[in-house]
C-alpha cells in the first residue's frame, strides 16, 4: 500500500486575459475564474492510479484562501480520499515558504501515524512559475526527488518515474519515500462521476493555519508586458488569399524544394 | 564573477546556453562556465568565443547518468572554484532543475525565466510568470544570486574579445544521497515526437478550428508540402484529436521556428506561451480580432478548411510550373 500526498494550487484561469490586483502583488482571478494547473491535474490522476492499484490512501493538500477548498473537492471527486487545507494567502508565500509548509504537514501527519510515502507536485505552478517547490520540499524532508516526469508507478517500495529528457525517454527508479514533480502529457485526468462528486462533498477537510510566518516571495511587483502594437499585414480573405500567402512563403524562403 | 551552467549536445553549446552566456556578460563581471560530462574541442572553442575565462569541468562516474543532485554538487564546486557571486543557467528543464537544487542547498532564492536584470545591491530581475502573460520584478538580495534565463530573452552574440576558456577539472564531492534519483535508462525518442517540433524551421499549427479528429487532412498536406512539423493547441489534445507530443504551449512544447502558421487557433495565453518566439507568424483565422491575428506578422481572414486547400493547390501549381 502506497500512501500518496498530492499538492495542488488554486490558480487564475489563464485562458483569458490576465488582470492584476491594484497593489500589483497578485493576479486578480475574479473575472477569469480559477482552476488547477494542468500539471497538477495529471499529478492528481497519478495519485489516484497509484493508490487505486495497491489500496493506498491519496491525500490532496493545498495552501490557499478559503475558496481553494474548490480545488480540494475537485481532487476528492476524481480519486483522492482525504484533504488538507492550509488556509493562507498564497501570494504572500515564496517557494521556500510553501515547501516548508508542506514539510510541516508531512511531519505532523507522520507523527500522528499517517505516512506519505510518495509526494507528487506539479513541475511548476501555472501562475508564479517558480520551478522549485518540489525540489525544496525534498531537501526539507531529506528525500530524493525526481523532477518533470509524466508517468509514475509504484511496486515493491520503489517508484518508477518516466519522462522526456534531452536525449530521449528517461526512466528513474527511486526507493520510497520520495518526491516526484509531474508534467502534463503522460496520463489523461479523469472526469468526476456523479458518485465521485457526492462522495467528495462528504469528506471532512482538515483545516490548518500556516506553521510559520512566511518570509515572502521577494516580489517587488507584478506588471503586464506592454501590448505589442499590432502591425499585422492582412493578406486577404478566404481562398482568394492563397497566391499572396504563397508569395510570402517564397519571400521567407520556406518553399525551396 | 558570474558562473554559467552550460549545456552541451552533439552540436556543441546549445543555443539557449549561448543566449545565457550573452546575458551573463551583460551583468558586467567576468564569466566562467561549468560543464558536466562531455565537453569536446568544438564546444570549448565556442565557450572561448563567448568570452568565457575558465571552464570548470566535472567528469567521472558520478556523471555518467544524469542525477539532478549530483549536477548541483558539481555546480556548487564550480561556485567555490570560481568565487562567483552570480549563478546562471538557461531556462531549460535541466537548467531549472539543477539550479533549484543548488538554490535549496545554498538556502538562497532562485528566479526562474528571467528576461532582464538591473542594479547590483540588490539585483532586481524581471521574469516571466503566468506563462509569459505577466512579468514579476523580483529582488535577489542574497549571494550567490541564482537565476535561469528565459529562452530567447536575448540574441546569442559572441564576445568582442574572446576568453581564454582554460579548462580546469573540478573536484566534486558527490554523496550517495545525490545519486539516489538518477536516470537508469534512456530510450531514443521516436523520430516524430516533439523533438522535431521544437527544432522545426516551419510549424503548421491547428486549433479548435480543425473541427474534428478528421479535420487535419489538408493541414497535414500543407505540413508535408513545407517539410514542416504539425503543432496543435491544448484543446486539440484535450479533445483527443491529436497526441500530446504535438501540443504547443505553456504545458506543451515551446517552439521557435522561422515561420509558424497557426490555423484556427485563437491565441490564448496557454498557447502563446509556446509560440511567441516564432520569427514570423502567418495566422489563418475567421476572427480578425483574435489575439493570434493581432499578434501575427501576416494573416488571412477565413476558414482554414477553405484557405489551406487553396494554399496547397497554389504551392503545387507553382512547383509544377
Amino acid at each position: 500500500m502506497t500512501n500518496v500526498l498530492v499538492c495542488v494550487k488554486r490558480v487564475p484561469d489563464s485562458t483569458s486575459e490576465v488582470v492584476l490586483t491594484d497593489d500589483g502583488q497578485a493576479v486578480d482571478g475574479r473575472y477569469a475564474g480559477f482552476t488547477t494547473s494542468a500539471h497538477e491535474e495529471c499529478a492528481v490522476e497519478l495519485a489516484a492510479q497509484v493508490t487505486g492499484a495497491d489500496g493506498g490512501e491519496a491525500t490532496v493538500l493545498t495552501l490557499g484562501d478559503d475558496d481553494a477548498v474548490e480545488q480540494l473537492r475537485s481532487s476528492l471527486a476524481v480519486g483522492c480520499h482525504a484533504a488538507t487545507h492550509v488556509v493562507a494567502e498564497a501570494h504572500r508565500f515564496g517557494p521556500a515558504d510553501v515547501a516548508r509548509e508542506i514539510a510541516a504537514v508531512v511531519r505532523e501527519h507522520e507523527a500522528a501515524g499517517r505516512s506519505h510515502d510518495l509526494i507528487l507536485l506539479g513541475n511548476d505552478a501555472a501562475d508564479s512559475g517558480d520551478f522549485q517547490v518540489g525540489i525544496r520540499l525534498a531537501y526539507e524532508l531529506g528525500r530524493p526527488v525526481v523532477n518533470g516526469v509524466n508517468q509514475v508507478s509504484v511496486a515493491d517500495g520503489v517508484v518508477t518515474a518516466q519522462g522526456a529528457g534531452p536525449e530521449g525517454h528517461e526512466t528513474y527508479r527511486v526507493p520510497l519515500p520520495a518526491v516526484v514533480t509531474v508534467l502534463e502529457g503522460g496520463v489523461e485526468p479523469r472526469y468526476p462521476s456523479v458518485q465521485g462528486r457526492m462522495k467528495a462533498k462528504k469528506v471532512a477537510i482538515e483545516q490548518r493555519t500556516p506553521a510559520t510566518e512566511p518570509a515572502g516571495p521577494d516580489r517587488v511587483r507584478l506588471l503586464l508586458p506592454p501590448p505589442a502594437p499590432s502591425d499585422v499585414q492582412i493578406l486577404g480573405k478566404g481562398a482568394d488569399a492563397a497566391p499572396a500567402v504563397v508569395d510570402v512563403l517564397e519571400k521567407l524562403g520556406v518553399l525551396s524544394r | 564573477m558570474t558562473l554559467v551552467l552550460v549545456e552541451i549536445d552533439a552540436g556543441g553549446v546549445i543555443e539557449v546556453s549561448r543566449e545565457t552566456l550573452t546575458f551573463a556578460r551583460s551583468l558586467g563581471d567576468l564569466v566562467d562556465a561549468v560543464v558536466v560530462g562531455d565537453l569536446g574541442d568544438a564546444a570549448r572553442d565556442q565557450l572561448a568565443s563567448y568570452g568565457v575565462r575558465t571552464v570548470h569541468h566535472a567528469t567521472g562516474e558520478a556523471f555518467d547518468a544524469y542525477a539532478g543532485a549530483a549536477w548541483a554538487a558539481a555546480v556548487q564546486a564550480g561556485l567555490r572554484a570560481s568565487g562567483a557571486t552570480h549563478l546562471l543557467a538557461a531556462g531549460t528543464p535541466r537548467g531549472m532543475e539543477v539550479l533549484a537544487h543548488v538554490a535549496a542547498r545554498e538556502d538562497v532564492p532562485m528566479a526562474a525565466n528571467v528576461l532582464s536584470a538591473e542594479g547590483s545591491d540588490p539585483i532586481v530581475v524581471t521574469r516571466q510568470v503566468v506563462g509569459g502573460a505577466a512579468l514579476e520584478e523580483m529582488r535577489l538580495a542574497q549571494s550567490p544570486t541564482v537565476l535561469t534565463v528565459a529562452g530567447h530573452a536575448v540574441e546569442p552574440r559572441p564576445a568582442d574579445a574572446p576568453g581564454a576558456a582554460d579548462v580546469v577539472d573540478l573536484a566534486v564531492d558527490v554523496s550517495e544521497a545525490d545519486l539516489v534519483a538518477r536516470v537508469v535508462s534512456t530510450e531514443e525518442p521516436e523520430p516524430d515526437l516533439s523533438g522535431g517540433l521544437r527544432s522545426a524551421r516551419v510549424v503548421v499549427g491547428a486549433g479548435r478550428g480543425a473541427g474534428s479528429a478528421d479535420g487535419f487532412g489538408e493541414l497535414l498536406e500543407l505540413t508535408e508540402l513545407l517539410d514542416a512539423s504539425l503543432g496543435v493547441s491544448r484543446v486539440v489534445t484535450s479533445l483527443g484529436w491529436r497526441p500530446h507530443h504535438e501540443q504547443v504551449g505553456q504545458t506543451g512544447s515551446r517552439i521557435s521556428p522561422d515561420l509558424y502558421i497557426p490555423c484556427g487557433i485563437s491565441g490564448a495565453i496557454q498557447h502563446w506561451a509556446g509560440c511567441s518566439s516564432a520569427k514570423n507568424i502567418l495566422a489563418i483565422n475567421t476572427d480578425p480580432d483574435a489575439p493570434m491575428v493581432t499578434k501575427a506578422t501576416y494573416a488571412v481572414i477565413g476558414d482554414l478548411h477553405e484557405v489551406v486547400p487553396a494554399i496547397n493547390a497554389e504551392i503545387r501549381r507553382r512547383r509544377a510550373g
